[in-house]
């Protein structure tokens, strides 16, 4: 258990500097500190699928933000602060953070989840455990999840990232519409 | 954009095709061992974009080109919904219904081989092949913007 | 302790949006808010003493970890990427017609 605290700390302290620091490209490499060590975690947390996916996405999307930071000119922030701001917004938060930690009292205790003690005709997990192999055939129960049992979501799912990756595709087109105003 | 230097473009040349394949076995043994289509098909966008920053815009150009990546995207999210459609041919409710494991290979024992779980590769290959071509395309995109307000957009 | 750290990460994340200038700063935020949410739920399905949720063949599944919130969070992280690329373009959209990364500057110049 020492080790979930050790990870958390180190991607709490990278995410600390990533927010604070006025230098871009310090930040957004700051950012895939913290990705690396939620990837550590997430294997900690005997989740490999989970650990495979979330390390290639971080390097893909330190990619994408390495390409909007390095190519500019500006890579410091400059401008005061408004002071009264900075205040409120941290008194609010302090107040949020406060009132969601009365939340996990009512969580079941850490490594102890509901389902483990449940029978599979009241939880969906211990069914799906119980019964993936023979139903659909897959050693490995998430691929079974996300392709057989709810596979709607992940229609759901490739169509959300079809939708935002057209959207993008259409912001960043050469040729843009003519407005209203350049029109003759 | 142009490439890197030489050494960086002859690592390159050996390493591009390595990525490529974990990125292949990765999606097709999704069902047996941690991975699936979203994995694999990222990584197979990373060995695209590996190409483009080693070796110039122009060089992965001949190799895929943007219209065929924008084809296989396409082609990827409509082979998924046609295999969720064609289990509506077993009856009413059967949209995304396992129809290649319950009635074609339920009875043998097929168990942890690479043929086996029903329309579950399928979906991953084609989930590969639509987050690979979409990725790719979202990185040439970004990468076509030059610095500057109102500077010339070479493309 | 643990979840309570998490809930940490997601008010640091929060903080970086409500509260900087630079858009950048403001797309890390959001990536901040999303590995927070991401490790809670996996770590509300953590079993001690259990394994990955895989089936080996001489090795049955008896004690696992729950799968339900892994396939939650493995759709969740592809999405992020989407929506990180989106807001990304946008970004680069402003820089090119206004010169700055900075929201104040946007709000003072021609629209």
């Amino acid at each position: 258990m020492l080790i979930f605290y050790v990870l958390l700390a180190f991607v709490l302290i990278a995410a600390l500097i990533a927010v604070e620091t006025k230098d871009l490209l310090s930040s957004v490499i700051c950012l895939g500190a913290a990705g690396f060590g939620g990837a550590l975690m997430f294997l900690f947390l005997y989740a490999p699928d989970i650990a495979i996916t979330q390390v290639v996405v971080e390097v893909l999307s330190l990619i994408i933000l390495i390409r909007v930071t390095l190519s500019r000119d500006i890579t410091t922030i400059s401008g005061e602060r408004e002071f009264f701001a900075v205040v409120v917004s941290v008194v609010l938060l302090a107040s949020v953070f406060l009132a969601g930690t009365q939340i996990f009292t009512q969580f079941p205790e850490f490594g102890a989840p509901l389902f483990a003690t449940a029978s599979p005709e009241t939880h969906a997990s211990q069914y799906y455990v119980q019964n993936g192999l023979e139903q659909t055939g897959a050693a490995n129960a998430v691929a079974a999840i996300i392709l057989d049992y709810r596979g709607y979501d992940t229609l759901g799912e490739a169509t959300v990232l079809f939708t935002s990756i057209l959207g993008a595709s259409v912001l960043l087109r050469k040729k843009a519409r003519i407005g209203r105003e350049d029109r003759p | 954009m142009k490439g890197m230097t030489l050494i960086v473009k002859n690592v390159t040349r050996w390493v591009k095709i390595l990525i490529f394949l974990f990125g292949v076995y990765i999606t097709f043994f999704g069902h047996l061992s941690p991975g699936g289509g979203f994995a694999g098909g990222v990584i197979l966008a990373c060995s695209y974009v590996l190409l483009t920053l080693a070796m110039g815009r122009s060089a992965a150009d001949e190799n895929l080109p943007r219209s065929l990546a924008a084809r296989l995207d396409c082609v990827g999210a409509l082979l998924f919904l046609a295999t969720a459609l064609a289990g509506l041919l077993y009856g009413a409710a059967g949209f995304f219904f396992n129809f290649l494991h319950q009635r074609f290979l339920a009875d043998k024992d097929t168990a942890f081989r690479l043929v086996s779980a029903g329309i579950i590769p399928v979906c991953n290959i084609a989930i590969a092949l639509k987050v690979g071509a979409s990725l790719f395309l979202i990185f040439l995109a970004l990468s076509a913007f030059v610095p500057g307000p109102g500077d010339e957009v070479e493309e | 302790m643990l979840y309570a750290m998490c809930l940490l990460l997601l008010v640091i994340g929060l903080y970086c949006v409500l509260v900087k200038k630079n858009m950048v700063k403001i797309i890390i935020g959001m990536a901040i808010m999303e590995y927070a949410v991401n490790l809670l739920l996996i770590m509300v399905g953590f079993r001690v003493g259990g394994q990955a949720p895989i089936v080996l063949p001489n090795r049955p599944l008896t004690v696992s970890v729950d799968p339900l919130p892994q396939a939650l969070v493995l759709t969740a992280i592809v999405i992020s990427l989407g929506t990180l690329a989106l807001s990304v373009a946008v970004c680069i959209r402003i820089y090119e017609k206004y010169g700055t990364f900075d929201i104040t500057e946007i709000r003072r110049l021609r629209g």
